[in-house]
């Protein structure tokens, strides 16, 4: 698929998130298949984490259910930032807005792409940016982003270990038990 | 309520401590060790790549737990940060039986003799500690030979030129070659440099009655599932626990050594696995809870003749924090290197260990542990964004055309790097907490920068199409890391160290240091081998006083 396209991607995106969330339901709390974001939370964050790591002849980070893995972190070791992901993810929205009228996840690819880039720079409106600079929230989802994809599929993300595929790692991993040769003891 | 008093408490199962119980215990000596953690066995390990104890994002597996064991770090501007154990600034190496041995690399090298001879070999450095140790690498080998065959090491330095003499090889023959090495090796020999299969505490056959290593990519930071690695949980701690003297206490928290009005230990308090005080009385004690936590125990055992914490007469315990300026450089192929086959690091060089002209020192270089993707993901090279879809590309281009020459460069010592205990922050069983600061000498960012230049030289003769050197070593930054050392100085003069050459402390007749703590400089080596050769040392000293003293009892 390619990125270009406006409609399609968001068709995609959407189909993305109800895959992903699919895997985490059982754990549902308030009505949404999440543990922790609300459903337009879910939305703006898989937007953001599918331009980190985009779909193109492999799929991206929001098939690859990295929304799943921040989603199920935030309940898990890594509490302690559910603030900072309320707060950066509204402050997304919000300069959004201001800046294009409409939210973070129905702007066009392109102006997603230089959303972002000005927001890793720092440059954003005053006064929307409060619990955290602009930069420092990025790099977080930047990080948390590449651990949903390229880590173990485990804990939530890199769905049918999609990445490791990718770079041709084989998969399901061979460990060590696996590779010896009892006979040879 | 005082337990059953015994000859030797020894605080902590690690790389020390687990070889100095098993002497004792062997010699005959009652003992009690005392470990923080638990005991894991080859098959807890989950091979997780974002909660291992190098890779801990989401928590590590071999402990400290992260909620009840924080530090205070104090950064280069003076803030104080608390820090939990998968902070990159808590200094973690790990808590449990084995300690750093259970998920280290494994490399099991011997210092250099002018690594035992600092001052010697440089002379007084501004701004640094830097001195002699009070024993020499002649001191030592018989005990490294000891390590290498009895805890396991494998491996070939026949062509390493600048290796200390030994009397007796590895016990175990290098693992074949992987595609790594096949490129690094003549390119080092076109370079005239003198590469050699790196030692490793790994078996490349099957070695006392375990497996030889297998080669998978869960190494470093990992348990080995198939028990190939040998550290101090698989070898020297159960001939202890079977010697019937040695008693394995788990989840033991030590709060403090307890002195006589004479100001000799009498044993340690600690707090048991159920959060009960404990004391644990003995005739020796033997501190081995690595740099960190073993200055955080003496400094906290304060009494009426040590107000300032057991050992501390003249403010040495805690200074000298040290470990290693790790550097090196990526390299980027036009062709695949990557094979699968663990551990990866296979080949060293140590020509420029000493002897370069601009700085002192200097450190091993190696090609680097087999790196996991998500590791790979966070490779910084100039002109390649961090994310989008440029990112994905080099990713999918590169991960299995990557090779990493990395070294640990010595450092000076630094009397302002030190550990404390914190006057507020207490742990979960309200024990004071260290508290971490300081900063490098510049000696180190010299010596890196120049490591790193070499790492990139090698790659680039071995085909690489692109290099990056690492350059992230800077004066702000603390030391320590799961090298840490030097808290507790040896020498021979009370006013300037901690423990003498034998590990006494030289406040106390029946205390003893065995860990990285003792150490006067780090060597530009892992300095694993290192610390359990002088817990074989301090062993055989301790075991022949004993004797001498005790020979009818």
């Amino acid at each position: 698929m390619k990125s270009g396209s406006k409609l399609d991607r968001r068709a995609f995106l959407q189909a993305a998130i109800a895959a992903a969330a699919a895997a985490g339901l059982g754990c549902s709390r308030n009505g949404t298949p999440w543990r922790f974001f609300t459903l337009e939370e879910a939305r703006t964050l898989a937007a953001i984490c599918d331009q980190m790591i985009p779909p193109d002849h492999d799929p991206g980070a929001a098939w690859a259910g990295v929304v799943n893995y921040i989603d199920r972190q935030l309940c898990g070791p890594l509490r302690r930032l559910r603030q900072t992901y309320r707060a950066g993810i509204a402050a997304v929205d919000e300069t959004s807005r201001r800046l294009h009228a409409t939210p973070f996840a129905d702007l066009t690819s392109p102006l997603q792409i230089e959303f972002l880039r000005q927001m890793e720079a720092g440059q954003v409106p005053a006064g929307i940016w409060k619990q955290n600079s602009s930069p420092e929230f990025f790099g977080l989802v930047v990080d948390h982003t590449m651990q949903g994809f390229y880590g173990d599929p485990r804990h939530g993300g890199n769905r049918d270990g999609v990445s490791w595929k990718m770079l041709g790692l084989p998969y399901p991993p061979i460990r060590g038990r696996l590779r010896y040769d009892l006979t040879k003891l | 309520m005082a337990l059953k008093r015994v000859n030797a408490v020894v605080v902590g199962g690690g790389a020390g401590g687990g070889i100095v119980a098993k002497e004792l215990a062997v010699a005959g000596l009652s003992v009690v060790l005392l470990e923080r953690g638990k005991w894991y066995t080859p098959f807890d390990d989950r091979k997780d790549d974002l909660r291992n104890q190098r890779t801990c994002v989401l928590g590590n597996s071999f402990g400290p737990d992260e909620e009840r064991n924080p530090r205070v770090f104090v950064d280069s501007r003076g803030q104080e940060h608390i820090s939990r154990s998968n902070d990159g600034t808590y200094s973690n190496n790990a808590a449990c039986v084995g300690g750093g041995t259970l998920s280290y690399g494994a490399m099991a090298w011997r210092f250099l003799e002018k690594d035992f001879r600092m001052r010697s070999t440089y002379g007084t450095v501004d701004g640094s500690t830097l001195d002699d140790w009070p024993i020499s690498y002649a001191d030592l080998e018989p005990f490294y030979e000891k390590a290498e065959w009895e805890v396991g090491v494998s491996g070939d330095d026949s062509n390493n030129v600048f290796r200390a003499p030994r009397k007796r090889a590895l016990p175990m023959p290098p693992l074949p070659p992987n595609h790594e090495y096949q490129l690094l090796k003549p390119a080092a020999l076109r370079l005239g440099l003198h590469p050699f299969d790196l030692p490793m505490l790994r078996n490349s056959v099957p070695y006392n009655g375990r497996a030889a290593c297998m080669r998978c990519r869960w190494c470093v930071g990992f348990a080995c599932e198939v028990d190939a690695k040998n550290g101090t949980q698989n070898t020297v701690i159960p001939t202890a626990l079977k010697s019937g003297n040695c008693e394995l206490r788990l989840e033991c928290i030590a709060k403090e050594i307890s002195t006589d009005s004479h100001g000799n230990a009498t044993g340690v308090a600690y707090f048991d696995r159920n959060g009960r005080l404990q004391e644990q009385p003995a005739d020796v004690v033997v501190v081995s809870c690595s740099a960190v936590e073993s200055a955080r125990l003496l400094l906290n055992s304060k009494s009426r003749l040590f107000p300032n914490g057991l050992g501390n007469r003249h403010d040495w315990v805690g200074r000298n924090l040290q470990g290693h300026a790790y550097t090196g450089a990526a390299g980027l192929f036009d062709h695949d290197t990557y094979d699968d086959l663990g551990p990866g690091a296979s080949i060293a060089i140590c020509d420029y260990n000493h002897g370069t002209r601009g700085f002192i020192g200097g450190g091993l270089l190696a090609n680097e542990f087999i790196r996991l993707p998500y590791q790979f993901a966070g490779l910084r090279i100039p002109g390649v964004p961090r994310w989008g879809v440029a990112h994905k590309e080099f990713m999918r281009q590169f991960y299995r055309r990557s090779v990493y020459v990395m070294g640990p460069m010595q450092e000076m010592p630094v009397f302002e790097a030190r550990v404390e205990v914190d006057s507020r922050v207490k742990d979960h069983w309200g024990i004071p907490v260290a508290r971490l600061s300081g900063h490098r000498h510049e000696n180190d960012v010299i010596g890196a920068k120049f490591l790193a230049a070499k790492a990139e030289a090698w790659l680039k003769e071995a085909g690489a199409i692109r290099t990056v050197a690492f350059d992230w070593v800077s004066r702000d930054s603390l030391s320590g890391g799961q090298h840490q050392a030097g808290t507790c100085r040896m020498g021979n003069d009370p006013r300037t160290s901690v423990v003498d050459r034998s590990c006494r402390i030289h406040d106390a007749d029946n205390v003893y240091v065995v860990d990285g703590s003792v150490h006067v400089t780090n060597g530009g080596f892992n300095p694993v081998l290192t610390i359990m050769a002088i817990a074989y040392y301090v062993s055989d000293n301790l075991v022949k006083s004993w004797k001498g003293t005790h020979g009818h009892s």
